[in-house]
């Protein structure tokens, strides 16, 4: 025990004395302890900060942009949807039910205290090979912790992503997006004001669960034998007390009784009590021992970063008290009050108002002091991998094709995606469509919101700029298979240890490819979290930036149709000829996931959106899909076995027009009727439109490299998941010697 | 002017809002019910909506059982009013005991959200009255705990008497003799795993359970 404290808290030397220089003395060990949880790289975001400047997050239906809990944008009819996405990578690395679970149960806090109800879910998940016994343990517990808490906290899943790769068998990325609708005029923002105010604390007693999670989980890497030691860093998630505490939260915010709100998540009641005040510009007093406990003898540094789940720091005016009482009593919440709002900027906390004073920083510096790194960056010397240009010809492609299909309804179908009654297309299809209602009237605007996440990292370790650009680019692309136009953007950022110059290099790029991705497609970004250390063994994950794209639909009377044929349609293939094999899922799969990647034809992309959009309101196309990951022959699988028709496909010329991917395309089902409407849209559009043959009988052929019975396709598309995930799981750590 | 539909609403419940909009959607008029009063007020019908009263814990509806107001909704029933639990609903009142059986994990220890077929299997109760015996619905099914269960001398006594008011078609959950939804002797207690009122709007996916909330509707009208 011979380091410093400030070592063992994860900061550093310099940290300690920017601390000390703030205070203009010795910092204290519970001042310490709030600092060293305030900078950790996940509050403070101290490696990536000087990056997301350059991020476009400006249009004039954004209410809210990035630095609040969620970004806020307004719909209409007096309508704002709140969205954000978080990480929860190393917690469910270590515990994946419990990780996945309060990942779930913090991202639905973020959005109810902006005044919103939570609506929908989405998880984005990314976990190693299914050939893994210790990454289907993660997968399976992963997924159960996503619908043990979803299902019973009440609110619907509505999406999201499931990828199984080499890059993630250390480091899995538990993602998860959360959406929410409040009248515009609710709109409340975590702020404390009001000298003599009280801060009340809602919902569980504080506990040793979570101490330092930020610090010692979410802002360090992976080695080989300590993930064990790391397990009390991860919290534990009840629902139902989550449950209880968003109906009182809201009942409150209904009945105007609170002046502002926070969510206590990573950094707990250091973070809640600091952010409060200094964005109210006031100062407070927390009284520590008044904080409702789960063991005696805990410490008041236990009581300061714990991160307990299920609570949520409520600024209310003293007449006020009573009634907030009363809300909480009927919802069976706890209510204390654990501080008081004072005029200065100083955060004290205390063994009793007016009591022992055990810490007093100014409380800014705890957020807007926090130090801000520019860590060097450097382009990596080698490629990913071998070229996918350079392997051969499959000499049966019928078997490549079968190898790269999984169908996610494993995951989806344990999640509840139907509560509120706003679910017009769930989980599976290109992107989510939810009606849009009042959240307090009721009132149905006939009009939708759809939400799609999208991420590919074989793209992004090719060329992270020119990947992410393709993802924002993939994401746009979703969202007009089912009608929409994009709204917002809320991002996050998996990459590796910010400490190796290349992962600062990726980051960087990515940053720049969506900067550039968004302003061409006029959709600003919001909000975003940014996950650093994801790492195992010393070896960093590919970067896997994950887009959450919001956009609206402006009509919904009917059903968009969704990836579906019907016998007799015609298919069409819309968009550019050009695809590579560069990040293409057909060459990562033969050990090849090197190669040229075509790029982003910004104006092409939007005419060919706009096309599809309009097509897809006009109710001119029996279905539509988008062709990613797996090109043309995935896209066309798909849509052959969800709808139970084979299909009869000519003018493909080789094994890459097959698998190949690039932007902007998209596979339409014409009914024979309409065919010549939809082309002469294209042309209109001046967008190709290629004929590549019909939706019939019970076999799936391309001229020359396919001929499958759609029954084989089918049995390989569902089993997949349930036949790698039925054969056995494991926690064991692989043996490394 | 047609009758009031109560929705009970214990802590952890979620359906509720949808149970009320679908009533609401077929014309009818829902109301908001607290687990923790004591009477009714004026309402005709009673449904226990989906969701996790109580946080399901211990078991699901283990608790719910007790809440004071289940006092009033078990005397309603008692004196012939229409209740009808869905899904959690369904598992509250086989605990209160106004129902036979009991709903255990499914079958493939997994939960299951997913459409499913259901049959019709008597018109005889306070939610089939519009529908005819052999009728096949699309309705959504949502749970952990669907799977029906009960002696072989309940099994033979709900056959006998015809209260296996609906089956599934293809079997999801495990449930004895593909069970979904069981009536009291009365006929005017039901309780059903599927959700009918996630399927009552096309764009939705399906409007087949209008015909089972519409029964319902028909009785308070």
């Amino acid at each position: 025990m011979s380091q410093p404290l400030h070592r063992a808290l994860g900061l550093t030397d310099d940290e300690a004395g920017r601390i000390n220089e703030i205070l203009d003395r010795e910092a204290n060990p519970l001042e310490l302890a709030m600092y060293s949880v305030m900078w950790s790289e996940h509050c403070s975001y101290k490696s990536s900060r000087i990056h997301l400047g350059r991020l476009p997050t400006e249009a004039p239906w954004v209410l809210v942009g990035p630095g609040e809990n969620a970004g806020v944008v307004d719909v209409g009819d007096g309508i704002a949807a709140a969205i954000r996405i978080e990480s929860h990578n190393h917690p469910s690395a270590i515990e994946p039910y419990q990780g996945a679970a309060t990942g779930v149960g913090g991202i639905l806090r973020d959005i109810f205290t902006m005044g919103a109800r939570p609506i929908a879910l989405m998880d984005p998940l990314r976990f190693g090979p299914l050939d893994d016994p210790r990454s289907r343990w993660i997968a399976e517990g992963v997924v159960s912790g996503v619908s043990g808490y979803g299902n019973a906290v009440g609110v619907p899943t509505v999406g999201g992503e499931v990828v199984f790769d080499e890059t993630y068998r250390g480091n899995p990325l538990v993602n998860v997006l959360c959406l929410g609708v409040l009248p515009t005029e609710r709109l409340v923002l975590a702020q404390a004001s009001g000298v003599g105010n009280l801060a009340v604390l809602l919902g569980s007693s504080t506990g040793r669960d979570g101490i330092g999670g930020v610090s010692v989980l979410a802002s360090a890497g992976f080695s080989e034998a300590d993930d064990g030691d790391k397990r009390p860093s991860v919290q534990v998630g009840d629902p139902y007390e989550e449950k209880r505490l968003i109906e009182a939260c809201l009942q409150l915010l209904d009945e105007g009784l609170v002046v502002g709100i926070q969510d206590l998540g990573g950094a707990g009641l250091t973070c809640a009590t600091s952010e409060t005040a200094s964005r109210g510009g006031v100062g407070m007093d927390v009284d520590v021992s008044a904080v409702p406990r789960r063991e005696p003898g805990m410490e008041p540094h236990e009581v300061m970063t714990s991160e307990s789940q299920e609570r949520m720091l409520a600024i209310v005016e003293p007449e006020g008290l009573e009634r907030v009482l009363d809300i909480c009593n009927r919802w069976e919440v706890n209510a204390a009050v654990i501080g008081r709002v004072t005029e200065g900027g100083s955060l004290r906390i205390m063994d009793g108002f007016g009591g022992e004073v055990l810490a007093e920083v100014p409380a800014a510096s705890l957020d807007d002091e926090a130090p801000l790194y520019d860590r060097p960056r450097e382009a990596p010397l080698l490629p990913p991998g071998p070229s996918a240009d350079d392997l051969d010809a499959p000499t049966d492609p019928g078997v490549d094709l079968l190898e790269l299909l999984a169908d996610p309804s494993w995951v989806y179908s344990q999640y509840d995606h139907q509560l509120f009654l706003n679910t017009v297309i769930g989980p599976g299809d290109d992107a989510a469509v939810l009606r849009l209602k009042h959240p307090t009237t009721g009132f149905d605007t006939g009009r939708g919101l759809a939400l799609t996440t999208d991420g590919n990292h074989r793209w992004c370790a090719v060329d992270p700029r020119q990947g992410t650009a393709l993802v924002v680019a993939e994401s746009v692309l979703n969202l007009a298979c089912v009608g929409a136009r994009p709204l917002a953007v809320v991002n996050c950022l998996n990459f590796g240890n910010p400490e190796h110059p290349e992962v600062m290099w990726q980051l960087s790029e990515a940053v720049d490819g969506m900067s550039g991705a968004c302003e061409a497609f006029g959709v600003p970004v919001i909000g975003g979290n940014v996950s650093l250390y994801n790492e195992s063994a010393g070896t960093d994950i590919a970067p896997t930036p994950v887009i959450g794209l919001l956009g609206l639909v402006d009509r919904l009377d009917t059903r968009p149709p969704g990836a579906r044929l019907a016998e007799g349609n015609h298919l069409v293939l819309l968009g550019p000829d050009e695809v590579g094999l560069g990040g293409s899922l057909w060459g990562a799969a033969h050990g090849a996931p090197g190669g040229e990647m075509p790029f982003v034809d910004t104006a092409m992309h939007t005419r060919v959106t706009t096309l599809v959009r309009n097509l897809v309101l006009d109710g001119l196309v029996a279905g539509v899909h988008d062709l990613s990951a797996g090109g043309l022959g995935v896209a066309l699988a798909e849509m052959a076995t969800r709808s139970g028709v084979g299909v009869h496909v000519a003018r493909v010329g080789d094994h890459r027009a097959l698998f190949g991917e690039g932007p902007s395309r998209v596979l339409v089902s014409v009914d024979p009727e309409r065919l010549t409407e939809v082309l002469h849209r294209a042309t209109g559009a001046e967008v190709d439109a290629c004929r590549l043959g019909l939706a019939t009988g019970d076999r799936v052929i391309v001229k020359d490299l396919i001929d499958l019975s759609l029954a084989e396709i089918t049995s390989t598309f569902i089993g997949r998941l349930p036949e790698a995930l039925g054969s056995g799981t494991t926690n064991r750590q692989p043996d490394s010697r | 002017m047609s009758g009031v539909v109560g929705v009970v609403v214990f802590p952890g419940s979620n359906c509720e809002m949808d149970c009320i909009e679908s009533v609401s959607h077929l014309g009818g008029e829902g109301r908001l019910l607290w687990h923790g009063d004591e009477d009714l007020g004026s309402v005709d019908a009673v449904i226990v909506p989906g969701g996790f009263a109580h946080g399901d814990y211990l078991r699901p509806g283990a608790i719910a059982r007790f809440s004071p107001l289940m006092v009033a909704v078990t005397r309603f029933a008692a004196a012939g009013g229409p209740v009808v639990g869905i899904c959690n609903g369904f598992q509250i009142l086989t605990e209160a005991g106004l129902l036979p059986g009991a709903l255990q994990k499914n079958r493939g220890l997994k939960f299951l959200c997913q459409p499913s077929m259901i049959r019709v299997e008597t018109s005889d109760s306070s939610l089939t009255s519009r529908a005819s015996t052999g009728d096949e619905l699309s309705i959504p099914i949502n749970h952990f705990e669907g799977n029906y269960t009960c002696d072989d001398e309940t099994l033979a006594r709900l056959n006998d008497e015809d209260r296996v008011v609906l089956r599934y078609v293809d079997n999801p959950n495990g449930s004895v003799d593909d069970i979904a939804g069981v009536c009291n002797e009365g006929r005017n207690v039901v309780g059903l795993m599927p959700h009918p009122e996630r399927a009552c709007n096309d764009l939705l996916g399906s409007s087949d359970g209008s015909v089972l909330l519409g029964s319902l509707l028909d009785l308070v009208a």
